[in-house]
């Protein structure tokens, strides 16, 4: 039987398009998701208001995670903002290093060896990998199949210890400084890496059984959360939230930055613009990924320089200028907006979420008239991480 | 190129200089009133549909705010600054999410952080990030985060904090 | 002060009028007491025994050190295997893993989060920004000492801390539980005063009970 949800107790608008919602009547009920709360995505609420099981207003509170990066890099040399930069982004630090780096040598006139650029672009797959793992184990979870979680966690920790052994650190890496990497890849890597890839593999077939097979998941997920393709523009859709709309955005593609113009490859499209539809043009995307570290590592230049001369960073100053450096991370288009005025600090820098228009205006859009079960499932798919929205 | 593109836009708005950081990059300025008609612009016939951030600088030498509207075109893979200047007492400007909707998150943070109103905007006014925020706007120059985190709280004894270049300095005229 | 906090007169659906004051109506005003040990030294050390070996976690992740919650939730670290697991609401915990720097908008939704747990409480700080700051020693927006605010049982360094690391944490709070000197809620009771001081210095909109539980 469908649920067919008495609409005479819905609320009314108004004259300037809000909604007409009297609490006190005991129609409806304020209800916070977040920020102690499972079905959230890390540290941030919505405030939803409910008649019945149905959303009819909602609002995205965030600031929990702010430290004031942009303020706190104001007052740091360019070199003493390369370990914080990371922090901004807990699963995918990568892309903050990354951009920043990219932004300073850009300004500073800095060419790095081409090497370095290969590394860069491991380091970037390895840590997409990473997050879309931890997509995949929160997808499902928050639609009640915790067994995939499991199994996409152990995965993920095996891709951990490649970068362990690359970086020395699990999550913060702080390994993409301005002028190059900080060190070479270790010996046999090639090998150790393939293997971690083929376990990868292997579990994203199992991964594929039960959850894309999975009736129940399908029966949850097909229809729910549709975004209307007319509205990426005006809500900054980038992504795979986009690309799961049809729309072949992808930054890899249409800006080549690193090497990704030598690695040959398609963006991965998806049709319908739901959940599903996004959980599995991340899951295609995954093995997209896949694809692309196999053919860094066997295209890699062997030997060579990884960092270039960059001047004595106690006293590096840069000369005014201003610039946007962007990248495609597993959740859109991240990018760095720095500007500097020739002193030995960052003047402004500026850091460009996805999550930013993902998270606040989209998603507020989005859950109405959805039920509270599934706003969960919802906000996953649109993968939010709320420290790139408040930094 | 863009530079065409520049001149074309140049015969119809009071366009500033053009710096061209990158071949797919450029910075323009424009005087605040035109700024809105640019934008509308630029996103309905120039392809520039793609709002892709929308951020302050405080230039609080000159007494200034700089707006930085950067737009992208997917297409053509162009993205275009655009700068405007707003005096920094009393700073003001046209709010633009009727041009994309998602700009009120950007202009509502701007306001919580730099205090720079957009009259109009959704929801301009509610605390974004802050919470019971009781001093200047946090990321305007004047704002002193060590002074601030110093007066505010408490402090665990035993933490010290080097300058490195001085500290550089000492260490190398001791050791040689 | 929040609107739906203030004193009000509301008219239910049923056509009832009422009076309704949230802070007292809605909360418990009563400040914490002490829970003097009432038994022999051998059912009190018995019972901390069993403390210890059941350490549910609060799944609150406060800051970045939440990520490694997850993998010590599966298969590779396996915190289960120690009697620690997680649990989704502050009433079922009893240990609360500030996993991080604590900006103050989170600070408030910690102490009530915290308030709201079962005494014997435990509270583990996590990463080097818990004890002094860390990175963010100059932030205007993160405390720099978690210890004014909550009785922190115990510190695990790093940033972010390993797995290992917590695992390691977990054994040397079983540790301090079974001498008997996991007394945080006791401690919290003790010094209440001095500890909403502090709360109240740096959370200036303090719009909430001063104990809710």
């Amino acid at each position: 039987m469908v649920y067919q949800p008495d609409r005479s107790q819905y609320p009314q608008q108004r004259a300037d398009g809000s909604l007409d919602i009297d609490l006190e009547s005991g129609k409806y009920l304020k209800l916070w998701q977040g920020p102690q709360h499972p079905g959230i995505t890390g540290n941030m609420s919505l405030e939803l208001t409910v008649c019945g099981d149905e959303v009819v207003e909602a609002k995205t509170h965030v600031g929990y995670l702010h430290r004031g990066f942009e303020k706190l890099m104001e007052r740091r040399t360019f070199i003493q903002c390369f370990p914080i930069v990371c922090r901004i982004c807990v699963p995918e630090p990568d892309f903050n290093e990354y951009c920043y780096a990219a932004a300073v040598e850009e300004l500073a006139g800095i060419q790095p060896p081409e090497r370095s650029d290969w590394i860069r672009t491991l380091i970037l797959e390895m840590g997409r990998i990473n997050s879309y793992l931890m997509f995949l184990g929160g997808q499902a979870g928050s639609l009640g199949l915790g067994v995939v979680a499991q199994w996409s966690t152990y995965v993920r920790d095996l891709m951990l210890d490649r970068f362990e052994e690359l970086t020395g650190a699990r999550i913060y890496h702080m390994f993409i400084l301005p002028g190059g990497v900080r060190g070479d890849l270790p010996e046999g890597f090639q090998q150790r890496m393939e293997e971690t890839l083929k376990e990868i593999e292997r579990t994203l077939g199992d991964i594929e059984d039960v959850m894309f097979c999975n009736a129940v998941f399908k029966k949850r997920t097909v229809g729910l959360g549709y975004i209307d393709p007319a509205l990426f523009n005006p809500y900054g859709v980038t992504g795979p939230n986009a690309r799961a709309g049809g729309v072949a955005k992808d930054v890899r593609r249409d800006q080549p930055y690193l090497i990704y113009s030598q690695l040959a490859f398609e963006p991965i499209v998806g049709q319908d613009s739901d959940v599903f539809a996004r959980a599995d043009v991340r899951r295609r995307d995954l093995l997209l990924s896949i694809d692309l570290i196999r053919q860094i590592l066997a295209g890699m230049p062997k030997k060579g320089p990884v960092m270039a001369k960059i001047p004595n960073v106690l006293h590096w100053k840069i000369p005014p200028g201003e610039t946007y450096i962007r990248g495609e991370c597993s959740r859109g288009e991240y990018g760095y907006y720095l500007v500097t005025d020739g002193s030995g600090y960052p003047r402004r820098v500026n850091v460009r979420g996805p999550s930013y228009t993902h998270a606040v205006a989209l998603l507020e859009r989005l859950i109405v008239h959805v039920n509270i079960s599934d706003v969960a499932g919802l906000m996953v798919s649109l993968h939010t991480y709320p420290p790139e929205i408040e930094r | 190129m863009m530079r065409e593109l520049y001149k074309k836009t140049k015969q119809l708005f009071p366009l500033g200089d053009l710096t061209e950081q990158r071949h797919d990059l450029v910075f323009v300025s424009i005087p605040h009133p035109f700024l809105s008609s640019l934008l509308r612009h630029l996103r309905d016939k120039e392809g520039f549909s793609h709002l892709v951030l929308l951020t302050a600088v405080d230039w609080l030498e000159r007494g200034e705010f700089q707006l930085t509207y950067l737009l992208c075109n997917r297409s053509k893979a162009w993205d275009m600054g655009v700068r405007v200047v707003l005096p920094r007492e009393g700073a003001t400007m046209e709010s633009i999410h009727t041009l994309w909707p998602t700009a009120a998150t950007y202009q509502r943070e701007l306001k919580e952080m730099f205090g720079i109103d957009f009259p109009g905007s959704p929801g301009v006014n509610d605390d974004f990030i802050l919470e019971g925020w009781d001093d200047i706007p946090p990321y305007r120059r004047d704002f002193d985060t060590l002074k601030f985190a110093e007066a505010r709280f408490t402090q665990r004894p035993g933490r010290e904090s080097l300058d490195p270049a001085q500290h550089m300095a000492k260490h190398h005229s001791d050791g040689s | 002060m929040k609107k739906e906090l203030e004193k009000r007169t509301i008219k239910g659906p049923d056509g009832f009028e009422f009076e309704v004051d949230p802070l007292t109506d809605y909360y418990c005003d009563l400040p914490p007491t002490v829970q003097t040990p009432a038994y022999t030294r051998i059912i009190e050390s018995f019972f901390n025994w069993a403390r210890s070996e059941s350490l549910w976690i609060l799944g609150f992740g406060t800051g970045c050190g939440a990520i490694e919650m997850r993998p010590l939730m599966t298969p590779r670290f396996d915190a289960y295997r120690y009697g620690v697991q997680w649990r989704p609401t502050p009433r079922q915990a009893n240990l609360f893993v500030i996993s991080g720097y604590l900006s103050v908008k989170t600070l408030k939704r910690v102490i009530r989060s915290y308030e709201q747990m079962q005494s014997p409480k435990y509270v583990m700080g996590l990463g080097s920004c818990t004890i002094n700051g860390g990175m963010y020693w100059d932030s205007y927006n993160t405390i720099k000492r978690l210890d004014d605010f909550l009785p922190v049982d115990l510190y695990v360094a790093g940033c972010m801390p390993r797995p290992e690391a917590l695992l390691a944490g977990f054994q040397e709070l079983k540790k301090i539980i079974r001498a008997g000197e996991g007394e945080g809620a006791n401690e919290y009771a003790k010094r209440f005063e001095w500890y909403k001081k502090n709360q109240k210095r740096t959370i200036h909109d303090w719009d909430m009970p001063d104990y809710n539980w």
